[in-house]
């Protein structure tokens, strides 16, 4: 745990000197990156807090704050490593979901999304007409023999230390082979111009695929900003069932915001498994059959818009 | 260097004058070209959103274009290559028709799947930032090695009728032509020395460039082989492909010997021995890919895991016409009409050609398309066209765009050099090729 802290205080460290100009600081009003000008001349005297990388609260003047555009390789390098030490997992509790549709809303919301794209998607699946049908939040699974970084010709997706897979959009040369690579159709092309309205000068983040850029790919990221951050990827504190489970393998401890349970104990109480295990993917998404649903299963399409039920006509036994 | 008189006075008017209907039918296929080019230009500007590829359907009719299109391209490695090799006699006349179908074809086909593509002003990552674990790169290096071994091949070819052109001075072509041949030809005078080291410089690049084509093929069936996608993950994917690229390959030389023997009056030389013989080559292929079409969906269907199931059913109810039209009429049918003695003449020979031809590009299609459309997750959209490909008119145009290019191509170099090589015909027996 100390050495991860401590590599991460120094990749930090090389991010303050690549910038040359002081205190690096992360902004908490959500500001993605900023920097600070020392002993600058002019100060307004309106202090602003900050918590600095070493996680201490610090008040800097407004007028020293400048955005950190030059900031955008290190967020790419950054992106590309990934969390030192970490191995991330994803628990589904398919007998909680409910198919409230937050998670979608919330990861929409949160990284920009267009209505038509989800990064998460709900299925109403049923596997036989004899076998009880169940809705099935899907997420990137993370593989960790991901096919859509096998296929890709220009490395525009890749595989991190903590598991992750991201997507360059500023590598993506938008051929999709990746999206016929993924068997869990995970993978979202930007069609047309994603027409988002962004603050200036905003550097693009992989871990947030923000902004958007046409033609070229999108997914689920598993919302490795807020990881950065030690937070819960927004599905997870958006879902009002607890559905969604995520955690650390190696610390073998998932959460869903309300509860913190063993990886290995509900893996073995629940028998959890892997979504069609047999491709070989290697999934870092779990799930937990729906048995004892919390809800009978018609509690999905009653309270949901005319649209969202109109995608589910031909659902049934497959 | 002299060649037979004849053989000059026959071959060559083409190249000295041009036909009004020539350029009528240029510039109707150049309309075409360019308003493919529109269309190119709205995609480029608008976005992919006006195709009618989307989420499941990634690839349209780009890929399938794009594998049709460097299928066409082993008529040269086949017709002329493996022909080359055995030294038949009767390939001849119809050698130069088959190697220039190989280059043009090459050099169509790639920009299909840059069409395909979302980002063209990022292709150069391709070259920068490449990855050799993808199939995608194994095809950039795979077709630009063929691009340069079918043109070295196809130049060779040319050589020494680029010789004769320069020397036959009654030819009344104009002055940048006579400088072209000038310079294209090398001055090569067709001493022992010059005429030994180009045979045997093509003998190797013959061999060479057939098993360039095979590679280039499997690892275009690989990009689908490869994949998870069922229907698509098939060990036969590599030689069904290469098979069936043949066939596509022999079935347009057919047509394009039908097209210059009637427009360019060259029945002299390409006699319904070409037709027959040809013909007889399409109806052995189309054995070989008819038996691997069916081993493949009679495993799939046999075996029935149940996405191949989902998918072999979608192929026999939502594609039943398709599906009949590629995989038996397309088969069958020119099988029989040249197997059968009594339908062997050069219009019968002809209209199985473009049947063979047309189901080949259907077969391609419901290889693609229904696999997309039959992901293991089922589609659950509430837009119609998320769950069903439809292409637009977008995609129409490109394809039109580029079978006119195809054609544009091949009417201006027959005004360059003859669509049969002078220097293969000339002093050997007449009899040997022709009757």
């Amino acid at each position: 745990m100390k050495g991860r802290n401590n590599s991460d205080k120094s990749s930090r460290r090389k991010f303050l000197r690549k910038l040359g100009t002081g205190i690096g600081v992360v902004s908490l009003t959500g500001v993605p990156g900023a920097s600070v000008i020392a002993g600058s001349k002019t100060e307004s005297g309106e202090k602003i807090k900050l918590l600095s990388p070493e996680g201490r609260l610090v008040e800097v003047d407004r007028e020293n704050i400048r955005p950190a555009r030059e900031t955008t390789d290190y967020i790419k390098e950054e992106a590309r490593k990934g969390l030192h030490g970490r191995k991330f997992v994803m628990v589904i509790d398919l007998a909680k979901c409910r198919n409230a549709r937050k998670c979608v809303e919330a990861c929409q919301e949160g990284h920009m999304l267009p209505k038509d794209h989800e990064w998460i998607k709900l299925y109403l699946l049923q596997d036989d007409r004899n076998t009880a049908p169940y809705w099935l939040p899907r997420p990137c699974f993370h593989c960790d023999k991901p096919m859509c970084v096998s296929v890709c010709p220009v490395g525009a997706t890749y595989k991190r230390d903590d598991g992750i897979v991201l997507v360059d959009n500023q590598r993506c040369i938008g051929c999709k082979f990746c999206m016929t690579g993924c068997p869990y159709s995970a993978r979202v092309f930007n069609w047309k111009d994603p027409e988002v309205n962004l603050p200036p000068g905003q550097a693009y983040d992989p871990e947030t695929n923000i902004p958007p850029v046409e033609g070229t790919v999108g997914k689920c990221v598993f919302c490795a900003d807020k990881l950065r951050r030690r937070e819960l990827p927004r599905c997870v504190t958006a879902c009002p069932m607890g559905v969604i489970y995520f955690g650390d393998l190696l610390e073998d401890s998932i959460t869903n915001g309300e509860e913190t349970v063993r990886f290995s104990k509900i893996m073995d109480e629940r028998a959890g498994y892997r979504y069609r295990e047999e491709l070989g993917t290697l999934p870092s998404v779990y799930y937990l059959p729906p048995f004892q649903r919390l809800f009978p299963f018609e509690r999905g399409l009653e309270d949901v818009d005319e649209e969202t039920r109109l995608r589910y006509r031909d659902a049934g036994p497959r | 260097m002299q060649a037979d008189r004849k053989l000059l006075y026959d071959l060559t008017p083409e190249l000295t004058r041009t036909s009004t209907r020539w350029y009528i039918t240029f510039f109707i296929f150049f309309a075409f070209f360019a308003f493919g080019i529109y269309a190119l230009i709205l995609q480029i500007d608008k976005g992919h959103i006006v195709t009618g590829m989307r989420d499941n359907v990634v690839w349209g009719f780009y890929i399938v274009n794009f594998i049709f299109f460097m299928g066409l391209s082993y008529s040269g490695a086949l017709i002329s290559g493996v022909l080359h090799l055995f030294h038949t006699a009767w390939r001849k006349p119809v050698i130069r028709l088959a190697e220039l179908i190989t280059v043009i074809s090459l050099v169509i086909g790639p920009f299909f799947i840059f069409f395909c593509i979302g980002r063209l002003d990022r292709l150069y990552f391709l070259f920068i930032y490449p990855r050799i674990q993808s199939p995608i790169t194994w095809d950039v290096i795979a077709i630009s090695t063929d691009l340069v071994g079918c043109f070295i091949y196809l130049y060779l070819s040319f050589v020494e009728d680029f010789a004769i052109l320069r020397d036959f001075d009654e030819l009344n072509v104009a002055p940048w032509k006579k400088k072209l041949y000038r310079i294209l030809s090398l001055g090569y005078s067709g001493t022992p020395r010059q005429r030994k080291l180009l045979s045997n410089a093509r003998t190797i690049m013959s061999a060479m460039i057939i098993a360039i084509a095979i590679i280039v093929y499997s690892v275009l069936a690989w990009i689908f082989g490869v994949t998870l996608q069922p229907g698509w993950h098939s060990t036969i994917f590599g030689p069904y492909f290469v098979i069936a690229a043949v066939f596509s390959g022999t079935g347009l030389l057919i047509i394009l010997m039908w097209i210059f023997r009637k427009i360019y009056h060259l029945e002299e030389y390409i006699t319904k021995r070409h037709f027959v013989n040809v013909g007889v080559l399409l109806t052995i292929i189309a054995a070989f890919y008819g038996y691997f079409t069916f081993s493949d969906y009679l495993t799939k269907w046999y075996g029935s895991i149940k996405m191949d199931s989902i998918l072999i059913d979608k192929l026999f109810n939502q594609y039943y016409s398709l599906f009949i039209f590629a995989n038996y009429i397309g088969i069958l049918l020119p099988g029989i009409i040249i197997a059968i003695p009594k339908f062997r003449t050069i219009p019968n020979i002809t209209i199985a050609a473009i049947i063979a031809l047309l189901a080949l590009w259907v077969n391609r299609y419901i290889i693609v398309i229904p696999t997309l459309e039959t992901p293991f997750l089922p589609v659950q959209d509430p837009r119609p066209d998320w769950i069903k490909y439809t292409p637009t008119w977008v995609e129409w145009a490109l394809t039109m765009a580029g079978v006119s290019i195809f054609a544009m191509l091949f009417m201006l170099v027959s005004k360059i050099a003859p669509v049969i090589s002078i220097s293969e015909m000339q002093g050997k027996d007449q009899n040997e090729i022709m009757k």
